[in-house]
């Protein structure tokens, strides 16, 4: 099972025993076992938030992609300018899987690359007045764009552009939301700075700016879902069956009418808490909205977070809560036990981002799979916190670990399935290892909801069973175990 | 339960459903969009020539541009070196860019680190960071040589890599005589094909000065008529195998200098390994005293042709890639050349049994206006190719394309080329303009195919135009990296792919009398 404490110990101090003594040092930090009494209290121990090592293969990014690759590139009507040189958007153009319905450079603007492209004579000179006639030309290529956001790369705040000088000019002259992000690649240490980043902006520069022409009592926002493979289609369709009125989807097929809206509702219902928990809480405070954090991977969770939403609702709504349960759960418990006998014992490692290393583990469990190792990539402490509970008692908890450790461990935990980033993906290839691109779905999804349930289970079977990994002889290195005869 | 619930389906089909169709429409009252009649006039009117001209005339934005930034060209090209550890100074999220990038074309690991830079490199400079970043990363992932290129954020502040490295020599990280070659890669210079060049430059420079070995071309011990390769940017793993069996036949002995074909084509053998193959390091010091050099990208390769030529003191032949029949045969003209050796029967043989494929699909491909997106080498190879088959090349979009070689730009060649047959007689060359441009282009004078990267999937969905896939990066069809498509047998492969994307069209697009059998 690989869920012994003292092996496990053992096991994350030899791997760690390869890194010279300066980063052995930082890297045993990120790592604990889970305990009964750390699982009880809920205390992680665990270092997050803090710089990677150099060197290392971290699988991090930076700030712009949490910025413009996560938060603001989704908003679907609004031009977003990669500002600085060309690589940085040309890379998070389209790889994200942000759906969005809308014509594509018409009234949608999401998988476009649009961009400064910085020459050395923009370094020299500095790039605002270039980034004012962009705006101009923005205008008349896509006359019916609602509004602009500069997306910052690393050149920008380094040679001191004055980009939110040029934002409020540009925004009088153009008469439309310009919104300056400061998010160059070198801030913080990974896409969350981003994130913070991100929001900030969107508080600043857009909330609270458009009314909605009525309220209701039932009216709710989708907060951080980005509409990963149709995710937050799949997360709306239920809440509305419920009775409830989303009014804003943040940021996922989003608009900029929804990010000005959204102060109205009643109730903010946030699913990636790591990347949006800045704007309930400033939305608790600036207008009172109380939020709550949901999960919809797995029916499991996913009947309790309905119920948890109902419970803030009154009766008619708990009453069509429990009527969409009793509706969907006969068709889960098929999948269920279509798929479990097939999945029943396997050992899953994960390391992703901020929110589906803890939320996804509700659903590989109705599975009847036992996640033995999570990590993530950018997490902070509270995330850590939240996903002890979860756990069971030895699994190994992991902060942004690097490429060396997850080989190591995923060889002498001799793990079954592994879910994390395309850059990882094909390394679980070559060594046989069953492996599911859990950023973008591996091109699958949705997996949010009850629709997106049978997908998920579906592709983990699909995933773990395909006859492929039998034609390679896996290499492993499996923890010494005592005699059993 | 019935079988219909059980039906699993997936955001291919799932969202097409009646209640998700309401869900959407339900949606647009919280949007404010645009009325269908708004939109309806936005489309057509960025279809008209009227916006055609203002999109020709935009000076500063870029929309959909066709081309990456220089240190994603390095990392590919330090993967071509055995056991060469790709080294990014900068912010980390450069190089988690680079890899994803890399792995979503070849659907292969990239190993490659990064100092992660902060804030306080940002004001202190990164010094600290390089010399960490080699202590650890030559701790982790044992390579025999760290390949260091920088990002923009390096360069903005100025970071010196060449005293940095002596400071972690100094400080006893590496050895004197651990090997850690480096290259300049700004990027808000160039793109992917200059920092390609740069870091070839860098690495074969740098074995061979530090070797003591003075160049004498023609002269290597048991390298005999030795030849140097060199194939650039090379986004298809199945070039190099071509390559390969070409030299082969010739019966010469070669060194590529850049080989990642192993890293990007490596087995499933139950074990990771980092490194796969390459140029062996001790092989560039010796690639000094080769005969000559040939080089297939010399646009892509210009620094790095300037050095062998100049530092070497070897005779060079540099083409661009080497597409279709008389590419081909250029190719091997070069070969023969270079070495003295005759063109090999057997590819002479392999040569008429394209010829006659091409005979056998020329009604299909003639007179077919094509339009054409690419590198500058890869798009003097395809216009090569389009004039021979018939095709007519219409629209060439090329982001990258300002670059010259001996004083003779992209453009003029490419116009040249063109005026050799009346098959180019319709054709513009657009240099330093983007996929946006080449909408446009498609929407206002219509062409029958388009060949280009994935990155061009929009533009030619918007006119309706069948895209095949040809270059970087291919993101959306799996496997064509692994075929190639130089040399003879790389002609056959670009033949069938185009012909029979054009049959396959014919089937979709008729039925009844004229679905036919028999083409």
């Amino acid at each position: 099972m690989g869920l012994n404490i003292e092996e496990n110990k053992k096991l994350v101090e030899e791997v760690l025993e390869a890194y010279p003594k300066k980063a052995r040092k930082d890297r045993e930090k990120h790592f604990q076992v889970a305990t009964d009494n750390a699982i009880d209290c809920g205390t992680c121990a665990v270092k997050s938030n803090i710089k990677s090592r150099p060197g290392v293969m971290t699988p991090r990014g930076c700030a712009y992609a949490g910025s413009k690759g996560v938060v603001w590139g989704p908003i679907k009507d609004m031009v977003h300018i990669s500002h600085g040189p060309v690589g940085c958007g040309q890379y998070s153009w389209g790889s994200r899987r942000n759906f969005a319905n809308g014509t594509l450079g018409i009234d949608n603007f999401t998988a476009m690359q649009i961009t400064s492209d910085f020459q050395e004579t923009d370094i020299v000179f500095g790039g605002d007045k270039k980034l004012a006639v962009i705006m101009r030309e923005i205008t008349e290529m896509f006359p019916l764009a609602k509004g602009i956001s500069v997306q910052s790369e690393c050149p920008v705040g380094l040679i001191g552009d004055d980009i939110e000088a040029v934002s409020k000019k540009m925004s009088k002259e153009l008469d439309m939301p310009i919104v300056p992000v400061r998010c160059e690649g070198f801030r913080g240490v990974s896409q969350s700075l981003g994130h913070h980043i991100a929001n900030d902006a969107i508080r600043d520069f857009v909330m609270g700016r458009a009314e909605l022409a009525e309220t209701g009592p039932y009216d709710v926002n989708i907060i951080g879902d980005y509409n990963i493979g149709g995710d937050a289609w799949a997360s709306r369709i239920l809440l509305e069956e419920m009775g409830l009125r989303v009014i804003a989807q943040w940021s996922g097929d989003g608009s900029l009418n929804e990010l000005e809206v959204a102060h109205k509702a009643k109730l903010n219902l946030i699913h990636c808490h790591r990347s949006m928990n800045y704007m309930v809480d400033h939305m608790e405070k600036a207008y009172g909205i109380p939020w709550l954090e949901y999960n919809f991977f797995g029916p499991t969770k996913t009947y309790e977070s309905l119920r948890a939403i109902a419970a803030l609702f009154d009766a008619t709504i708990q009453e069509n809560c429990e009527k969409m349960i009793a509706k969907y759960k006969p068709v889960m418990d098929a999948i269920i036990n279509k798929f479990r006998p097939r999945l029943e014992n396997k050992t899953v490692m994960l390391m992703i981002g901020g929110l589906r290393s803890r939320h996804t583990i509700g659903a590989y469990e109705d599975l009847g799979m036992d996640i033995v190792a999570s990590g993530y990539e950018f997490a902070h402490k509270d995330d850590y916190e939240k996903m002890l509970p979860m756990l069971q008692e030895g699994t190994i908890i992991m902060d942004d670990p690097t490429a060396y450790e997850l080989e190591e461990l995923t060889q002498r935990m001799n793990i079954d399935l592994v879910g994390s980033g395309v850059k990882e993906k094909y390394v679980y290839h070559k060594m046989g290892v069953p492996f599911r691109q859990m950023h973008s779905w591996d091109y699958s999804g949705p997996y949010h909801g009850f629709d997106g349930f049978k997908v998920f289970a579906k592709d983990m079977d699909m995933t773990v069973n395909s006859p492929v990994w039998d034609l390679v002889t896996r290499k492993s290195k499996i923890q010494p175990e005592e005699a059993s005869i | 339960m019935s079988k219909d619930e059980l039906n699993i389906k997936d955001n291919t089909s799932l969202f097409k459903e009646e209640r998700y169709v309401q869900q959407r429409e339900n949606k647009k009252q919280f949007e404010a969009p645009c009325s269908e009649q708004e939109t309806a006039e936005a489309l057509a009117y960025s279809k008209s020539a009227e916006y055609m001209e203002k999109n020709f005339n935009r000076q500063n934005v870029v929309i959909n541009p066709h081309k990456a930034c220089q240190p994603l060209g390095s990392v590919m090209a330090a993967l071509g070196f055995e056991k060469t550890l790709p080294f990014v100074h900068g912010s980390q999220g450069c190089n988690a860019y680079f890899r994803s990038h890399l792995s979503r074309h070849f659907k292969e690991p990239t190993p490659s680190v990064s100092t992660s830079m902060t804030e306080d490199a940002a004001v202190f400079g990164g010094m600290n960071n390089l010399i960490d970043g080699l202590e650890n990363s030559v701790a982790l992932y044992k390579p025999e040589m760290v390949a260091i290129c920088t990002t923009c954020m390096a360069e903005v502040i100025g970071d010196d890599l060449n005293s940095f490295i002596g400071n972690a020599r100094i400080k006893g990280v590496i050895s004197e005589e651990y090997p850690v070659a480096y290259c300049n890669t700004p990027s808000f210079v160039g793109s992917h094909i200059t920092g390609y060049d740069a870091m070839i430059k860098g690495i074969l420079s740098y074995l061979y000065t530090r070797s003591g070995i003075e160049s004498k071309p023609g002269s290597g011990a048991d390298s005999g008529e030795k030849l140097n390769v060199l194939l650039g940017f090379e986004p298809y793993t199945g070039n190099f195998a071509e390559l390969r069996k070409i030299l082969a036949a010739f019966d010469t002995k070669y060194t590529i200098l850049g080989d990642h074909s192993g890293n990007y084509d490596s087995p499933a053998t139950g074990e990771y390994e980092y490194y796969y193959g390459g140029t062996k390091l001790e092989d560039v010091p010796q690639a000094a005293n080769a005969l000559g050099t040939l080089s297939l990208q010399k646009y892509t390769l210009k620094k790095t042709q300037e050095y062998i030529s100049g530092t070497w003191n070897q005779q060079i032949s540099a083409l661009s890639t080497p597409l279709g029949i008389k590419g081909t045969d250029q190719l091997l003209e070069a070969i023969s050349e270079l070495t003295g050796l005759p063109v090999p029967a057997s590819l002479t043989e392999e040569r008429g049994r394209v010829v006659d494929a091409l005979m056998d699909s020329h009604p299909y491909l003639h007179g077919k206006r094509v339009a054409l997106v690419g590198d500058p080498d890869l798009l003097i190879g395809l216009i090569g190719f389009c004039l021979e088959t018939g095709m007519e090349p219409v629209h060439i979009v090329c982001s990258n394309g300002d670059v010259d070689y001996n004083e003779v730009k992209f453009k003029d060649e490419a116009e040249a080329l063109l005026a050799t047959s009346p098959y180019g007689s319709e054709a513009t060359v657009h240099v330093g303009k983007d996929l946006w441009h080449m909408r446009s282009l498609l929407l206002n004078d219509t062409v029958d195919l388009a060949i280009g990267s994935s990155h061009l999937k929009f533009a030619a969905k918007d006119a309706d135009v069948p895209l095949i896939r040809v270059g970087f990066p291919i993101f959306d069809r799996h496997h064509m990296h692994r075929y190639p498509i130089i040399g003879y047998q790389g002609t056959l492969n670009l033949l069938s792919l185009i012909v029979n994307t054009i049959l396959q069209q014919l089937d979709d697009n008729h039925s009844g009398f004229n679905f036919e059998l028999v083409r």
